[in-house]
Order: C-alpha cells, then sequence, then structure tokens
C-alpha cells in the first residue's frame, strides 16, 4: 500500500512541505509561534473532543444523506400543512438559477464585479412593488417574523407613538417575534375579532393620540381575509396613526392590494414565491413603503436603485440611502441591517418572472377554488364545522368540538392513513391549508379518512 | 502565431462578463408564458367559485412582465455571469467576512426531497433525521465555544448577535435588574450589528476605541463599567486580526460587577480549538455558520446563526429547543423564560446540514488544521504585504495577526492621491475582490484582506502580485487607477442619483414615473 497523503483537500497548504516552506518565508519556527499573542491560560489542552472525521467524501455523503433519509418528505403523503411555511410548487428554472455557483458563492462585491447580483435583486424589488403596487421594497430581510417587527418599530419611528392595535389574529410564532423585537418601545393592544373581521367599533373606542398603527393581516393566521382595509385605513389616518398590512404575496395576483386601500407599510414572507420549504428554514421577508423619504429613511435594510454610467444606455446599481443603515452609522443607523436572505429574493424575482401577470391570477384562482371545495366538502362532514366563509384563502379552522374526536386524536389517526391534515391550534381546532399542490384527488381522500376516523369515534 | 504559445504574464487579463442585459420588464412580451400553473379540475369549478368578492377582489393583474421560459432561464443566466462568486475569484479581499470554500459535496448533499420538502409541523416521527441533524450541531458546536446549551434558530450573525442579547435582556429582566443595567459596551472594532442590536433591543451604546496596541486596555474598561452596565459585547480577535490577550481579565472585570460578557465569534476562523468562549470566561458566543462553518454566502444570505450560552443562560434561549430523550428527538416548547422565536421555526435547515458535514469532513484535528491555516496564510500575507510600498499594517507589531489583517494604504494615499477605494475598484480589473472596511475608517485608507485556509500558495501570490502592481500604477499612472474599473461588467457610474429622494429609483415602476420620457420611449418601442 502506498503513503496516503495527508493534506486535506479543502486546506492545500496543508501538506507539510508546503507549510514548512511558508513558515520558512515567515520566519519563524513552528505555527505556535504564530499564536503568540493567545497567552496558554485561555489555550485548549489537546484537540477538541469530536467524533472521529469522514475526510472523504464519499463516506461522507453516504454518512449525512444515511440520517436524512431517516425523514420522509411531503411528497410521500398528502399534506394540509401550513402555518407558516407553505408548500407551493417552485418551478424547475428558479432552482436552475438560484443553484449557480456565481449568486450562491457570492457575497459582498462591488456593484462592478456583482452587477449580476444587484441587477437581480433590483427586479425583486420591482417584481414585489408590482405585486404591491407600491413604489419601495427592500432587499430581503430575514423572514416574515422579522418584516412584521421592523414595520412596527418604523410605525414608532414615524408617529413617535407606542401603542399598536393589533386587530386580527395574528399566528403565535410572528406575535411572539414581533412581542420582543419591540420589547423597549411598543405596546400591543389585542381587539378580537367579530366574526373573524376586524371590530371597527372596538377599534374606534380604542384609538387615541399614543396609538403607532392599526396592525393587521391579511389573511390572517386563520386564513381570513379582511374585508374592511379601507376603513381601518381611514380610521387609522384620521387618528394620525399608520396601517400596517401583512400578506402573503402569492395572493397578490387576486387580491387587491392593501395599498391601494390605504395601506401605509406593506410586509410579509417571500417563501411562497418559489422557495421550497426546507423544513422551516426557508424564508424571507419583505416590507414595502411608498416613495415617501418619511418612510423609505426609516427601513433598515440595503435597498438597491438604478444609477447611470459613462455609458449612454447602461445600467448600474447602487445602494440608495446608505446613511440610513447601521454600516454607515453603527448604532445611529435604523435597527440593523447585514446577511439576510438575498439568494430567496432571486428566487422571488425569477418566479415572478416565470408566472407573469396571468400565472399569479390563475395560483390564486386554484388556490381559492381548492379551499372552497375543501371547505365545502368537509362542511358536509356530521360533527365538523368549518369556520369562515367567501373571505377564507389557502387556510380555514376545522372545529371537531362536535365530533367527539379530539384535535390531537384527529391528527393521530389521520397520520395512520399517510395524511396530515393540518396543524392543531387548540384542542379541537385544525388550520388546514390547501394550496395548488392539493389535488381534488387529495381533498376527497381528506374527506375519506375524516369521515372514517369519526365514524370509528362514535 | 504559431506554436508554441507565449508565456503567460504575471498579471491575468481578465475581462468580467458583460451582457448589457435590460431590465426583466423591458423583456415583456403580451402572451408570452414561463411557467403554467395547475388547473382547477372540473368537478370543482362546478361546484365552487374561484374569484374573490368585489370589494377585496384584485381587478387588474399586477403589471409583471409577460416572458417565456428560456427567456427568463437565459435572462437570470446572464446575470449570474456577471456576478464574481467566491467560487471563480481569489475571494480573500473581503475580510471578516470569512469566505472560504464552501463544499460542492454539501451542496449535493441537501438537494435532496428528504430535507427541502420537509415541512416544519410535520408528525416529529417523519423528521427524525432533520432534529438528528440539529441536535447533533448543537452538541458539536457545544465542544467548539466549549459553553452548555446551543440554539441554530437564528438565519445570519446579526440575528444571532441580536438572540444573545435578547438572552441577556430577558437574564436580567428575571433577576430583577433588567431596568437598571441599560448600558452596553463594545469597541469598535466588534461588527456594527453588535452596537446597532444592542441599540435596537433598548441599551445605550458605550464604544470602546484602542490603545496603541490594537485594543482597549483593562484601564479603559475600568473607566466606563458600572452597576448600570449589562454586558460586554466583543469580537477578539477584533477586525483588526489583533487578539486582546487580556481577554479573561476583561470578562472577569464585567462578572465583578455583575455583567455579562457575549462573544461575537465571527472571527473564529483563526482559532478554532485554539481557544474558545469557555476558557475566556464568557456568558455567550456566537457563530455565523456561513462564515466559519463554510455555508455559501448567498449573495447576502440565507445563512446561519448559532447562539451559544452556559448553563445559567440555557431556559432564555429562542424555542422550542431541540432535545434528545432516550433515543428520539423532540421539540422542546415548555421554556416560559425563553425569549421565544427570533426566527421561524427551528433554522435554515441546508446551511445546519452543509455546516454539519463540514465539521464531519474535517474532526477535531481537521479543524485545528483550519485555523492554523488561516493563520498561516494570513501572516504569509501579511509579511508579503508590507514589502508593498505604501502599504502598513497599523498597531503593535508585537505579536504576529491571528486570521485576517486590516491593512493602510495611507502612505500611499500621501504620496499619489489614490485612495483606498480607488484602488479596490481597479482590482477588481484584474479578477480579484476587494474590500476596505467598516465604517468609520479609523484606521485611514483600510483595507482588510482574511485568507482563510482554502487558498493555495500560488494564488496568495497572485493576490500580492496585483496589489502590488496596482500600488506601482498609483505611483505612475494615478489615472488608470482613479477611472477605473475598466474591464467589468458596467463602467464608472455616477452616484449622485442615489440619494435625492426626487430622483432615485428603488425600483422599475418609481424609475418609469419620475422619468416619463423612459415610458414614453418604452411606449413607442
Amino acid at each position: 500500500m502506498t503513503a496516503r497523503s495527508s493534506a486535506h483537500p479543502y486546506i492545500p497548504n496543508s501538506d507539510p512541505a508546503i507549510k514548512r516552506s511558508m513558515l520558512d518565508f515567515v520566519g519563524v519556527g513552528s505555527i505556535d509561534d504564530l499564536y503568540s499573542a493567545i497567552p496558554s491560560k485561555l489555550r485548549v489542552n489537546g484537540l477538541l473532543n469530536l467524533p472521529a472525521p469522514l475526510t472523504n467524501e464519499q463516506d461522507l455523503a453516504k454518512h449525512v444523506t444515511s440520517i436524512l433519509k431517516k425523514n420522509s418528505p411531503q411528497s410521500s403523503r398528502i399534506s394540509f400543512l401550513g402555518a407558516g411555511t407553505y408548500n407551493h410548487y417552485v418551478p424547475a428554472v428558479v432552482d436552475e438559477v438560484i443553484n449557480r455557483s456565481e449568486f450562491l458563492t457570492a457575497y459582498a462585491g462591488d456593484p462592478y464585479e456583482d452587477h449580476g447580483r444587484f441587477q437581480a435583486l433590483f427586479e425583486y424589488e420591482s417584481l414585489m412593488a408590482e405585486l404591491v403596487n407600491m413604489d419601495v421594497v427592500n432587499v430581503p430581510t430575514y423572514d416574515g417574523l422579522q418584516a412584521a417587527a421592523t414595520s412596527l418599530a418604523m410605525a414608532y419611528r414615524i408617529t413617535g407613538r407606542k401603542k399598536i392595535l393589533v386587530v386580527t389574529e395574528v399566528n403565535p410564532d410572528k406575535y411572539s417575534k414581533v412581542r420582543n423585537y419591540n420589547q423597549s418601545r411598543l405596546e400591543f393592544i389585542d381587539i378580537p375579532t367579530n366574526n373573524l373581521q376586524p371590530d371597527l367599533g372596538a377599534i374606534k373606542g380604542a384609538l387615541n393620540g399614543d396609538v403607532a398603527a392599526i396592525w393587521l393581516d391579511t389573511p390572517n393566521y386563520l386564513g381570513t381575509l379582511c374585508a374592511n382595509v379601507q376603513e381601518l385605513a381611514d380610521l387609522a389616518h384620521a387618528n394620525g396613526s399608520l396601517l400596517v398590512v401583512g400578506v402573503d404575496p402569492i395572493s397578490l395576483g387576486v387580491l387587491q392590494s392593501p395599498a391601494d386601500q390605504g395601506a401605509d407599510i406593506i410586509n410579509g414572507d417571500i417563501q411562497s414565491l418559489g422557495v421550497h420549504c426546507w423544513f422551516g428554514g426557508g424564508h424571507g421577508g419583505f416590507i414595502a413603503v411608498h416613495d415617501d423619504p418619511k418612510f423609505v429613511m426609516e427601513l433598515p435594510s440595503r435597498l438597491f436603485g438604478l444609477e447611470s454610467t459613462t455609458v449612454p444606455g447602461e445600467y448600474g446599481f447602487g445602494d440608495v440611502a446608505y446613511e440610513r443603515t447601521s454600516f454607515a452609522l453603527r448604532e445611529e443607523g435604523k435597527e440593523w441591517v447585514g446577511t439576510a436572505a438575498a439568494l430567496w429574493g432571486i428566487a422571488a424575482a425569477v418566479y415572478l418572472s416565470l408566472m407573469g401577470p396571468r400565472g399569479m391570477v390563475e395560483v390564486g384562482e386554484t388556490i381559492i377554488a381548492r379551499t372552497r371545495y375543501a371547505m365545502h366538502k368537509l362542511g358536509g362532514i356530521a360533527g365538523v364545522k368549518v369556520g369562515g366563509s367567501e373571505l377564507q384563502l389557502r387556510e380555514f379552522v376545522l372545529d371537531l368540538s362536535q365530533s367527539g374526536m379530539s384535535a390531537k386524536g384527529l391528527i393521530d389517526k389521520c397520520r395512520e392513513r399517510n395524511i396530515e391534515p393540518g396543524v392543531q391550534i387548540s384542542d379541537s381546532q385544525i388550520l388546514v391549508c390547501v394550496t395548488e399542490m392539493n389535488s381534488e384527488a387529495d381533498i376527497n381522500a381528506l374527506h375519506d379518512a375524516i369521515v372514517t376516523v369519526l365514524g370509528g369515534a362514535k | 502565431m504559431t506554436l508554441p504559445i507565449a508565456k503567460k504574464p504575471t498579471l491575468r487579463r481578465f475581462q468580467q462578463a458583460s451582457w448589457d442585459e435590460p431590465i426583466v420588464f423591458e423583456l415583456s412580451k403580451k402572451g408570452e408564458r414561463g411557467v403554467l400553473v395547475s388547473e382547477i379540475e372540473p368537478n370543482i369549478a362546478a361546484t365552487v367559485s374561484s374569484e374573490l368578492p368585489s370589494g377585496v377582489r384584485r381587478e387588474v393583474p399586477p403589471a409583471l412582465p409577460e416572458i417565456g421560459q428560456m427567456r427568463v432561464l437565459k435572462h437570470f443566466l446572464r446575470l449570474s455571469q456577471e456576478n464574481l462568486g467566491a467560487d471563480l475569484n481569489v475571494d480573500i479581499g473581503q475580510g471578516t467576512c470569512t469566505m472560504k470554500y464552501s463544499p460542492k459535496i454539501n451542496d449535493q448533499i441537501i438537494r435532496r426531497e428528504e430535507l427541502f420538502d420537509l415541512h416544519p409541523l410535520q408528525d416529529p416521527k417523519t423528521v427524525q433525521g432533520a432534529l438528528q441533524i440539529i441536535w447533533e450541531m448543537q452538541e458539536l458546536l457545544k465542544e467548539v465555544s466549549g459553553l452548555d446549551a446551543v440554539s441554530l434558530q437564528t438565519s445570519s450573525g446579526s440575528s444571532a448577535i441580536w438572540s444573545n442579547i435578547a438572552t441577556i435582556r430577558a437574564y436580567f429582566d428575571d433577576i430583577g435588574e433588567g431596568d437598571t443595567r441599560d448600558e452596553i459596551i463594545t469597541t469598535i472594532f466588534s461588527h456594527p450589528s453588535n452596537a446597532a442590536a444592542a441599540k435596537t433591543a433598548g441599551y445605550k451604546i458605550i464604544t470602546l476605541h484602542p490603545g496603541e496596541k490594537g485594543y482597549p486596555t483593562l484601564d479603559q474598561y475600568k473607566e466606563v463599567i458600572s452597576n448600570r452596565t449589562a454586558a460586554l459585547l466583543i469580537t477578539n480577535p477584533e477586525d483588526t486580526g489583533i487578539f486582546n490577550p487580556e481577554i479573561k481579565e476583561i470578562v472577569e472585570l464585567f462578572h465583578s460587577h455583575g455583567a455579562l460578557a457575549s462573544y461575537d465569534q465571527a472571527n473564529a476562523n483563526g482559532i478554532l480549538g485554539i481557544t474558545r468562549a469557555k476558557e475566556a470566561g464568557f456568558d455567550l458566543c456566537h457563530f455565523n455558520l456561513h462564515k466559519t462553518f463554510s455555508t455559501p454566502h448567498a449573495c447576502g444570505g440565507p445563512g446561519g446563526g448559532a447562539s451559544c450560552v452556559t448553563k445559567k443562560l440555557e431556559k432564555y434561549l429562542p424555542k422550542p429547543h431541540v432535545v434528545k430523550r432516550s433515543d428520539q428527538f423532540l421539540l422542546d416548547d415548555e421554556l416560559p423564560l425563553s425569549i421565544g422565536k427570533v426566527s421561524p421555526f427551528y433554522g435554515v435547515l441546508p446551511n445546519i446540514v452543509r455546516a454539519y458535514s463540514w465539521i464531519m469532513s474535517l474532526g477535531a484535528a481537521g479543524l485545528r488544521e483550519v485555523a492554523e491555516n488561516a493563520v498561516l496564510n494570513n501572516n504569509y500575507l501579511l509579511k508579503n504585504v508590507l514589502e508593498i510600498s505604501g502599504a502598513t499594517a497599523p498597531y503593535s507589531n508585537q505579536h504576529p495577526r491571528i486570521e485576517q489583517v486590516r491593512y493602510s494604504w495611507n502612505e500611499l494615499f500621501e504620496e499619489t492621491g489614490v485612495t483606498s477605494e480607488e484602488i479596490g475598484l481597479r482590482v477588481l480589473d484584474y479578477g480579484m475582490h476587494y474590500w476596505t472596511s467598516h465604517h468609520p475608517f479609523i484606521v485611514p485608507q483600510p483595507f482588510t484582506l482574511e485568507p482563510t485556509e482554502s487558498y493555495s500558495r500560488e494564488e496568495l501570490d497572485e493576490y500580492i502580485n496585483v496589489l502590488r502592481a496596482v500600488a506601482k500604477e498609483a505611483k505612475e499612472n494615478p489615472e488608470v487607477v482613479k477611472s477605473a474599473p475598466h474591464n467589468q461588467v458596467v463602467h464608472h457610474t455616477d452616484h449622485a442619483d442615489l440619494d435625492d429622494p426626487a430622483r432615485w429609483a428603488i425600483t422599475w415602476r418609481a424609475y418609469l414615473r419620475k422619468y416619463p420620457e423612459v415610458q414614453e420611449r418604452m411606449r413607442n418601442g
């Protein structure tokens, strides 16, 4: 057997002869001499206690893949799970583009060498802007949770007021983030909904000079669209407050943008637009505002804008109003900016370019039709109540309180049949999510499973 | 012009791809389709309507472009070519960001349905592999940091800094000192997000500047610390590559005042397995999976953050925690003192799997090899750069630098009037990336090089040759540097329109609105 080389493939200068020649050039006897700044009392004794490595990639891939194979993907069952991460179709071209090495491994190049990244993200901002009908969209922030948290922090900075009226059901994870993030500046007042809609009377009563914003999600956590955005905007504006609205951009082919009904800040998550579920690890956040410096200057994120070059007809790009950011001003900037979710922004840009206006309308119509069909089918099962009306989009509540079975019981029984019926949100309620990925046959299978399971329960 | 071909010149004759590509909206042709959508089944169409009620219904479809599939693909592939990723250049010019090799095998491993097609709320029995990798990665980072508990929920370094600040705040709220401890102490050579995220959490920020050795002394900390201090947020080595040897004494000073100490380990690459948060006594630290642990930077995210804390702070970490009970991996949500959610669900899984795979490909000896090579490469680079006339490495030369150096072209600037930024734009012309530093420029005319362990000696030499050549140009032909770049995707840009609200164009629709002549031109074809 020949002696094997000890150089690691990821570390070219780990070959002993190369290393020796470099040490000689630097003029030290050993690597340890290069660590003379670190006192011995701070040194780790010996090696860390880590598992034995798999240095060749063949063994490594086998090991990691064997762990991943313990998972079973959504495609191997019928699934109606949503509540924050959504199973939408990802066109092949999206993955082709975002897996390109030039995009995947780039970071902070100038607008000259990384012109493509700047243009792709400018296009992302521009395509999103058409969906929301607003003139300014940020380079993505981390996720929809952060986008909501920052939108409300912006409302505080813009109005100088400290109270937020929460007028629809909010995803509990989002609410947790928003509260913790704004703990030092904002107070949240919950105004319970009336028949799934914001309670205008109660909101009117709660508005006063301390209210920075009315905050709603449409659809809200329970999948219900808000029917009176304009009224809420009018109430907010008459009070000197803002209207901050969360949306899922996949709906905006068929849903009127809240910007057309007076919303001042719109935010949401872009995972639905061409990003796989990734176990909940595929999220990016957007914030949209009108082209008003009072709002634009409060955005923490980077904003890529067009600029001219010395060559006529050539597009250049750069950072708009960079002096807002923590990169320019440290703690005097707006919140902070850094690595966030740019690649998912490029995915969304490719997605929207492929879908076009017709695609966005059609996917919205397919989701609405299948959501309604699921509500119709499941609502017909004895003992099952379906919450909501024609204002449900993608998600609705299945109420089992009259069925003789708990939410957990039904979910367990459906799982035995390789169906995920939805997400448990209380002892007797399940949030069912229907996307364009759920066919009529899937919905019928869910219906039949619930009928069988509940039949057995009685 | 016959064979043999002449020897190549020392400097690469680089030309960046330049497609002169229109904006995607300009590719639109009414009627073209990029992708079709799953159709509504006839029975569903006969049973229910697919329209929203008026009042909420959108009457005019969004003005997105209409483009056939191949043209969309081509457009974005051209944009990708107009981008110089780490895979294509010697990406050592982006100091502080650890632009190392992101192994292709790890990209291949994650592109499986058993990872990208998992829903975070599906039956935990069907995601045991995903939970196992999260849990094992937590265990690995416990050992790498020496601390007791790890959360992988955040998607970037700054987000992990935020998570650590929120944890510090929750701890003081819990012990009843939240109202009185309202100050954070950091240093100017720690990443700006430490100061910015702490300010966002409501703290007053005290920033210490370096003494002549390149870092603030213990006495400087003693002057500002008090019973109002909540915590120290510090990078070490700082962005100068200088390691503060008094760090343990500084941490002890904070502890003696009842304050905590949090370690920004964005600069961990040169000290993996050499020294840890534990040895210096830190209560918290964070790592960037996309720097130290090799996951790709993805044009600016998603990355991955790891927040590591001592036992006493574990109960405040974001929830849920991924735990192992007998042979099962579970999500523990019963954590009343937790700061709650920082990011959705459990973190950026593709990057957690990539980082796990990277550590598993190296092991303890390999991580040490990474650190040692990062430091060797850095000191090799340092010695070479200092031989270039006009370049210096400010602060003490008492010890070798760790993994990066913040250099200065101030001498060259005073001689030639050429700035560091201008040099950077000229370096691009040779196919290399170059960055100055974070603001403010404490080091005058700064540039920051971090060679990591990934580049061969020949590649480091190539970068040094480029720097040497550009410094020479600055002296002999400054105009060629000042008018750079010359070989890039686009030519010199004019920044005047980026800061004027009346003129800036952050989206295509705003551009058309503000410049009606463009709209007119488009209408007339």
